[in-house]
């Protein structure tokens, strides 16, 4: 590891590889830090060492990783793998802790290729032990072919549940439940942007196919779901919900929530990136131009963490930082930077074009985001609930950093990474300030804690 | 068009206890905020209820203050979240301990007694956690910590019951003086008065120019640190005879570290970016006396924006250019806990046209 890189890039995921393999290749001298030990991201992890039968249970779209693994291993740069990334500030300097020792290295170009995560979405019993992400049991799949053996209930809104539910059942898991909280306006609404959707029909039919696939094999999806909520005494062990009038309960001990993913933004945040609300994909996104260029000189951003749009977007997009980043070292002109761009352009508008499809049939209702019943926890770190939250919007506190310094929700060790986007979601339904315009907790590094020994080895040899 | 009898720029602490003791008297006062209420110094600073260490000009306000703080729910109708452990200064060598024993002197010579010389013994006793080779302190034994946010929203839930109107989100754009009426023009609409106080913190130079007065503000961003929640280990507030310092354990566990370090400032954009090697030296300073906490989590940095004056001394005073101007501003990173009593200055200063405190060393002719 050097002190100083062309390029510092964040995320080994499809757009971070991506763009590491491209850039390197016209000579940059790159870096690469990822916080895991082998390179994939969520999408693509454990590539190089999933056993060939896990592959095919994972299919065809995991399997395409492989081409852009192999070609980000045949570039030259320097891959820094089990890389916490605890800082990121204006000035592109970067604080990463690696073996537990702290450092900080500083580029001329910066790419945050960091994905994204799920949303939060809080409900009555959802901090019980139990109760866990879909995404964490699509990772125990992908790198361990850990399954749950006890049977699982799946329930939110949102394509990645539907797939996770048609892996388990490849996997021979017991699917309890598979629970849709997508309201059935929610087809309606969708209704209108399904002629671009069908210009990428193998979504679609993938998806078409994932859910007869389930119904062939005698799982059942219960839609049109409300009023989720899992009860328990030390942990989860059961969860009732509100189907076609009737209200039903389910014993369980795992259940497994998804509503969509959202920008991975803490440390473009903690940089100070500027962010727009995005109406469709209800969530924050950076603001970017077109090769994904943040509001901070130097800072680019690409992949899920720009606004969510996929595997393949994101290996498109971090192509197209890349070559912007190129240019911008002066390794390239502009001419042959928009040439290079060309196909990756095309292919990504293609991409884009199930998107707005999809996020209106997953469009997550008000009711879920904003109205937590006052008992509900919304800031896990600091058991801060929904009514303490409306107590201090009542109070006039207006907006989430006023709320945040109020009740302490946020503060905790998650940063407010679980809680920042309920909470304005909350306080806009309580009369404050529009989510667009109330905001978000305003990022305050360290973006994951760093121990005062760790701290106090930084710049160690310098005179006091 | 609004008008009342005082228009108060800075909706943060000074601004609040200003409109309070006047509110109490029965003035009426609009707050201009431009921000959210204590969006800066005032909601963001460590919280220390300091008599220890003070410029000697600061003692008797800081002295009166600590008195009102200690009665704060009287006042405010809410404890400020406030402890009362005291504050020390450690001595870590027999330098230092000469260094704190003139200090005491010094105070002494002026008439308080607040400042007391302790040894090892009882610094034990106290700090049962410090490292063990330190030869003594100087305690002041009422001192202690609140919560800023808590007591700026106290003050300005208790001013707004009186009568006193709060304006956030309402930059001042234009100050005119005209036949004694002030008038603030902001996005907002206007709003009159025949007073007006600065009360505008970093942004006070700006004001004061608009009055005509000089007053050379720097704006600064001292950088504080928060741990995750420990056992509690500590009660008294830690500085250090020579070393840049102030550490406590607050109310819920979390341990808090500033030591007067700044962060970078982007004063036009109000943003800042911390400065980890300046936060490096404050990690082996906690650690030199602490070293227990090597593998303690920091949670959380961040950097307030704060009026910091050349000599470290705020500005508290009548305008010298126009009549009916006022200034309480340039805390230098140490108002918090004259917050009380400055109001009561202020409200002394403005209804009675002179204070029982005194307060020539902050005039703003000075500079």
């Amino acid at each position: 590891m050097k002190g100083h890189y062309q390029l510092v890039i964040i995320g080994a995921g499809p757009a971070g590889m991506s763009a590491a393999a491209l850039a390197a290749d016209h000579g940059v001298d790159v870096a690469l830090l990822d916080e895991q030990a082998a390179p994939g991201g969520q999408i693509y992890r454990a590539m190089e060492s999933v056993p060939d039968q896990r592959a095919d249970l994972l299919g065809d779209e995991y399997k395409h990783g492989r081409k852009i693994v192999s070609a980000f291993r045949d570039s030259k740069l320097d891959y820094l793998t089990n890389s916490q990334v605890w800082s990121l500030n204006s000035k592109r300097e970067i604080g990463l802790l690696q073996e537990g020792k702290a450092h900080i290295i500083s580029a001329d170009q910066v790419l945050l290729a960091n994905g994204a995560m799920e949303r939060p979405v809080p409900f009555p019993g959802w901090t019980l032990p139990g109760v866990m992400n879909a995404g964490a049991g699509q990772i125990l799949l992908k790198s361990h072919g850990i399954v749950p053996d006890d049977g699982v209930v799946l329930a939110g809104s949102g394509p990645l549940l539907l797939l996770l539910a048609w892996q388990y059942m490849h996997a021979g898991v017991k699917i309890k439940a598979l629970i849709d909280l997508t309201p059935t306006r929610n087809h309606l609404r969708a209704l209108p942007r399904l002629p671009r959707a069908i210009l990428a029909g193998h979504y679609l039919i993938k998806g078409l196919v994932y859910k007869k696939d389930l119904k062939q094999a005698g799982i059942s999806t219960l839609h049109n779901v409300s009023d989720l909520r899992v009860d328990g005494d030390e942990c989860l062990a059961s969860v009732s919900f509100r189907h076609k009038g009737r209200q039903r309960i389910i014993e369980t001990d795992l259940l497994l929530i998804h509503f969509g993913l959202i920008p991975s933004a803490h440390l473009s945040r903690a940089a100070g990136c500027q962010y727009d609300w995005h109406r469709s994909q209800q969530c924050w996104r950076p603001q970017l131009d077109d090769w994904g260029r943040s509001s901070i000189d130097g800072i680019l951003i690409a992949g899920d963490g720009a606004g969510i749009g996929g595997a393949r977007t994101a290996e498109h997009a971090g192509r197209l930082a890349a070559l912007q980043a190129t240019h911008a070292l002066g390794l390239i002109g502009q001419d042959e930077r928009d040439r290079l761009a060309r196909d990756d352009r095309k292919w990504m508008r293609e991409e884009l074009h199930i998107r707005p499809f999809l996020e209106s049939f997953f469009h997550i209702p008000r009711k879920l985001l904003g109205v937590p019943d006052d008992d509900t926890i919304v800031c896990r770190c600091e058991e801060v609930t929904a009514g303490d939250i409306r107590k201090a919007v009542a109070d006039g506190h207006s907006d989430s950093n006023q709320v945040k310094f109020l009740t302490r929700c946020g503060m905790g060790p998650c940063q407010g990474r679980q809680c920042a986007e309920a909470v304005a979601h909350i306080v806009a339904a309580a009369g404050g300030e529009k989510v667009a315009k109330g905001g978000h907790y305003r990022g305050r590094p360290p973006v994951t804690p760093l121990t005062l020994g760790q701290l106090a080895g930084l710049y160690s040899g310098e005179k006091e | 068009m609004k008008s009342a009898d005082v228009l108060i720029i800075g909706g943060g602490l000074m601004g609040f206890s200003t409109a309070l003791q006047l509110a109490m008297r029965g003035t009426r006062c609009i707050v201009l905020e431009k921000d959210s209420p204590g969006r800066h110094a005032s909601g963001v600073n460590a919280g220390g209820l300091r008599q220890l260490n003070r410029h000697p000009a600061e003692i008797p306000l800081s002295v009166a203050a600590a008195e009102m703080w200690h009665n704060i729910a009287g006042l405010v109708d809410s404890d400020c979240d406030t402890r009362f452990p005291g504050q020390i200064r450690v001595a870590e060598n027999s330098a230092d301990m000469l260094i704190l024993e003139d200090r005491a002197a010094m105070v002494r010579a002026l008439g308080f007694e607040h400042e007391e010389v302790i040894g090892a013994e009882e610094l034990y006793r106290l700090v049962p956690a410090l490292i063990p080779h330190c030869k003594g302190g100087l305690i002041s034994r009422n001192d202690g910590y609140g919560r800023p946010f808590h007591a700026l929203n106290a003050f300005r839930r208790k001013a707004c019951s009186l009568g006193a109107e709060f304006r956030p989100s309402t930059r001042v754009d234009e100050l005119e003086y005209n036949a004694g009426e002030w008038s603030a023009s902001t996005p907002n609409g206007e709003f009159r008065a025949p007073l007006l106080v600065n009360c505008a913190g970093a942004w006070a130079g700006r004001i004061a120019a608009a009055i005509g007065d000089t007053a050379p503000v720097k704006p600064a961003a001292p950088m504080l640190m928060i741990t995750e929640r420990l056992p509690r280990f500590m009660e008294p507030v830690i500085g250090a005879a020579s070393r840049k310092l102030s550490f406590k354990q607050m109310q819920n566990g979390t341990v808090l570290i500033g030591g007067a370090h700044m962060a970078e400032l982007d004063f036009v954009h109000q943003t800042t970016d911390m400065n980890w090697a300046k936060l490096a030296v404050s990690a082996r300073t906690v650690m030199a006396l602490f070293p227990q906490l090597e593998n303690v989590r920091v949670v959380r940095t961040w950097a307030g924006i704060e009026a910091f004056m050349p000599d470290g001394l705020p500005v508290i005073d009548t305008s010298n250019a126009l009549p009916n101007a006022y200034h309480a501003f340039g805390f230098s990173a140490h108002g918090f806990q004259l917050s009380p009593v400055i109001g009561k200055i202020m409200s002394q200063l403005i209804l009675d046209g002179q204070t029982e405190f005194s307060i020539e060393s902050f005039n703003i002719e000075r500079f």
